[in-house]
């Protein structure tokens, strides 16, 4: 096992754990807080995948915004605590087929994968900004759209004096 | 070196708790939190096939960049939608939501 390897899976079950709990968490604010531990772990993972600029987007952008999205709207909502108030009556049936799906993937991986490595190569910032103003420009721009169509369809939702 | 089903795994069981908090909460926003645990399984995934395959333009990282982006488009409506449901009923629990139009 390489250091690589060693790093992955420390941050991947620190990640998975955190994860297990925010869908297992009594109180809506510890399960934001534990979705802050996994997507940094995610993010972690990128960084040891040598995918610098993902990892970062996936610190400012998920750690920063989107959990502190999160936490607003949980203030902004009664949050009552305790299990059977933010868990429906499908929690075997749920579990069930989580455990299928995760079988399911396991067995296609192991089967297709087994032997594939990888070799994380340096990938600058730079060259995923060239890459992204050479050929990924249109998609670039829909994305900048679809934002502020976002933006503007989030504002005109939330707004008191809905007519 | 990094062996690829490891990370394959990670992306697996992230992808399997997303999915089971999605069917088996009903507090809205944590079925939203849910539903970032699994976007994020697809990037790992992403990032990694990008670096198996020596992938010269990079284009699973940009996509990755680009699942981020749309993740937060749609909690940013996801929230709003959310909200206006708990002004008009008082509650955020999905499976009291069952009218279509109040």
């Amino acid at each position: 096992m390489s250091s690589q390897e060693i790093v992955f899976v420390v941050l991947g079950i620190v990640g998975l754990g955190a994860a297990v709990r925010l869908v297992t968490a009594r109180n809506v604010v510890h399960a934001a807080l534990y979705l802050v531990v996994s997507l940094a772990m995610v993010g972690g993972t990128y960084l040891v995948l040598a995918a610098e600029f993902v990892a970062f987007v996936q610190v400012l952008i998920y750690v920063g915004a989107i959990v502190v999205l999160l936490l607003f709207s949980l203030m902004l909502t009664r949050a009552p605590i305790g299990r059977e108030a933010l868990d429906n009556q499908q929690r075997g049936i749920s579990a069930l087929v989580a455990l299928g799906i995760l079988a399911g993937l396991a067995f296609l991986i192991q089967d297709a994968f087994r032997d594939a490595r990888i070799e994380p190569d340096a990938t600058p910032t730079g060259a995923v900004g060239v890459s992204i103003f050479q050929n990924f420009v249109l998609p670039f721009e829909l994305v900048s759209v679809l934002l502020l169509a976002a933006l503007i369809g989030a504002v005109v939702l939330a707004r008191k004096d809905l007519p | 070196m990094i062996r690829l089903p490891l990370v394959l795994f990670f992306s697996a069981g992230l992808f399997s708790v997303g999915v089971y908090g999605v069917l088996a909460r009903r507090n809205a926003v944590l079925v939203l939190m849910s539903i970032e645990l699994m976007l994020n399984a697809v990037n790992v995934n992403l990032v990694a096939f990008s670096q198996l395959l020596r992938d010269t333009i990079l284009a699973g990282q940009v996509f990755a960049l680009f699942v981020i982006t749309v993740a937060a488009a749609e909690v940013g409506i996801g929230l709003a939608i959310v909200i206006l449901i708990y002004r008009n009923r008082e509650t955020i629990n999905i499976d009291e939501v069952n009218l279509l139009k109040w």
